[in-house]
């Protein structure tokens, strides 16, 4: 049985995102109680250049599958390729980052190779010569406590959850380059366009503040008086469901069990009554100040600050308000 | 065209949820189960397709208690012709023991698409489908939000990081839906009725011992009681020296 602890470095267009020095972070913790080492994998096409930077973030040793049909991700190619890094090195803990990415590959990973999976984990913790971690359920209304029986384990970190700490510029890993065969099979889903989005749109789930809306907006053009806020604190829009149901605003911003859990350092929440889906998905925001001209909207019990009253008086007042505090 | 959709029992989204006395499951008195909205798409989605081919045959294919088949005549009152049932009376909480399950009995069936929702709102570990397409060794998309099938290949978008994808796959193949993907319809009274006579095979799911144990389920931690800063705008500045100052969050 392995002691070692692998980690997926994910990468955006050839540089490693954030989620990947989090996990690589994490993954030095654990291979350090387990007595092994942090191995991070990346995958992609031009990745070698940058491999052996992950080793100021912790990373013991890199290993580097780059092959220009590996450019974009696909589930079926990279799953192939992680799946057999991480067989030919007999881990105990694949790790992996929540995101679109992470969670394909973590599936893939754990069919492919018969290993329990855990997504979006929040804590983890050593325990008795393994690693034990908790997980919100239920979008976050109960959490569970979660004992692996075989390893390896595959863990995904919910992203933002565990904060990297700063690289060490001394450090450097040793990289590994290895080739793998990849046959036609590999490539029956084949990505034929990215439509990359819109600049300077924050999404919900990477944005520090979010200015949320919900029925109380009245109507699509009720979201004006949020992006004015969102615009001055660089914040995200987001949406309840209704919101969303009635095509105010797009599925992609929807927060709640049937959107996205977020949790930013802010949300405000506009217009929005906190149904139980919705107060879910954004519950665990640092901060929480509702807007609601209904006293009893449920939303007042989860926020840390309310004002009762009309929020197309009340936010364009706080719009100026900060405009005037913070410049 | 053959199309099987997986389906879960989940309580409502409405739901409250409460711990039930052994601590590491839910008490489900009281608790309304739905079809995972997630995977009501992917059901709206195949009825969808089967409407605009004007052939093939829908199989719904649901892990879970006896009551799972509630949810199953639901998806046949969409419009699903069949369907089997994989009757777990343990309640099973791991998702690879569930996708081995579900892939066994995939392996007696022929289809040319296989539809998940992205995760089941219950776990939420959005990892099934993947799981399965790769224990069958078909293709997978996940989180889609537009399918376009012809010529025995799929195209199709999704969300992802990036911004949207375009993605084309050779069929047979798997995809899990996102929320956009379709409006799921609401069944007519004498579809509910004909839902009640279509076929449904039940059989004891092929569970593996499972490979994690949930130790505990726990509630989240309470949060602070807030207060209410004022009424109307009037209160704003006060809001705003509160989060400035108090709260630290601008």
């Amino acid at each position: 049985m392995g002691n070692n602890v692998l980690i997926f470095a994910e990468q955006m267009g050839g540089k490693f995102r954030s989620v990947a020095y989090e996990a690589i972070c994490q993954g030095k913790k654990m291979a350090q109680g387990l007595g092994g080492k942090a191995i991070a994998v990346a995958i992609g096409g031009g990745v070698e250049a940058v491999a052996k930077d992950l080793g100021q973030y912790g990373a013991d040793k890199v290993i580097v599958v780059d092959n220009a049909k590996l450019k974009d991700f696909t589930v079926d190619a990279y799953g192939k390729a992680f799946s057999e890094v991480v067989s030919k090195n007999d881990p105990a803990v694949v790790l992996l980052a929540a995101t679109f990415q992470g969670k394909d590959l973590g599936g893939y990973a754990s069919a492919a190779l018969g290993a329990p999976l855990s997504s979006d984990c929040t804590e983890w913790a050593s325990q008795d010569g393994g690693i034990q971690v908790k997980r919100p359920i239920y979008a976050g209304k109960a959490y569970v406590t979660v004992k692996f029986n075989s390893q390896p384990a595959v863990i995904s970190l919910r992203p933002k959850v565990f904060l990297p700490d700063a690289p060490d510029a001394s450090k450097s890993a040793e990289v590994e380059k290895i080739d793998l065969a990849l046959s036609d099979d590999d490539f029956r889903s084949v990505v034929k366009e990215i439509i990359t989005k819109t600049a300077g749109k924050i999404d919900v789930t990477e944005a520090d503040i979010i200015v949320s809306g919900g029925r109380g907006l009245k109507g699509p053009e009720g979201f004006v008086v949020l992006e004015e806020l969102a615009g001055l604190l660089g914040a995200a829009v987001g949406a309840s469901r209704t919101v969303v149901d009635e095509g105010w605003r797009s599925h992609s911003d929807q927060i709640g069990q049937t959107g996205k859990v977020v949790s930013p350092k802010l949300y405000i929440a506009c217009g929005i009554s906190g149904a139980i889906q919705h107060l879910a998905g954004m519950r665990t925001s640092k901060c929480i100040v509702a807007i609601n001209k209904d006293p009893e909207a449920p939303i007042f019990s989860t926020a840390d600050y309310g004002i009762v009253g009309d929020l197309f008086k009340v936010v364009p007042a706080l719009t100026a308000e900060i405009k005037k505090t913070i410049g | 065209m053959n199309i099987v959709v997986c389906v879960k029992r989940v309580p409502d989204t409405e739901t409250k949820i409460k711990i039930g006395g052994e601590g590491t499951k839910i008490d489900p008195a009281g608790v309304e189960f739905i079809i995972s909205p997630f995977d009501e798409f992917a059901v709206e989605e195949a009825i969808r397709i089967k409407e605009k081919l004007g052939k093939g045959e829908i199989t719904i294919l649901s892990l879970g208690p006896a009551d799972a088949q509630t949810i199953m005549r639901k998806a046949y009152a969409m419009g699903a012709d069949k369907g089997t049932h994989l009757n777990d009376a343990t309640e099973c909480q791991d998702t690879l023991a569930e996708a081995q399950a579900l892939a066994a009995a995939l392996k007696g069936m022929q289809f040319d698409l296989l539809l998940f929702g992205k995760q089941a709102v219950d776990y939420d570990n959005g990892a099934v489908g993947v799981q399965v397409a790769r224990l069958l060794n078909i293709p997978v998309v996940s989180r889609i939000i537009k399918l376009d099938v012809a010529d025995g290949k799929a195209t199709v978008e999704r969300e992802s990081d990036m911004g949207k994808e375009v993605v084309e796959v050779k069929l047979p193949a798997a995809f899990t839906a996102e929320k956009g993907l379709n409006e799921p319809r609401y069944p007519k009274l004498m579809d509910i009725m004909k839902a009640k006579k279509k076929p449904l095979e039940e059989k004891p799911a092929q569970l593996e011992a499972p490979k994690l144990t949930i130790v505990k389920m726990d509630y989240p931690p309470a949060r602070p009681p807030g207060k209410i800063v004022g009424q109307g705008e009037e209160s704003v500045p006060a809001l705003v020296n509160l989060l400035k100052n108090e709260a630290k969050a601008l």
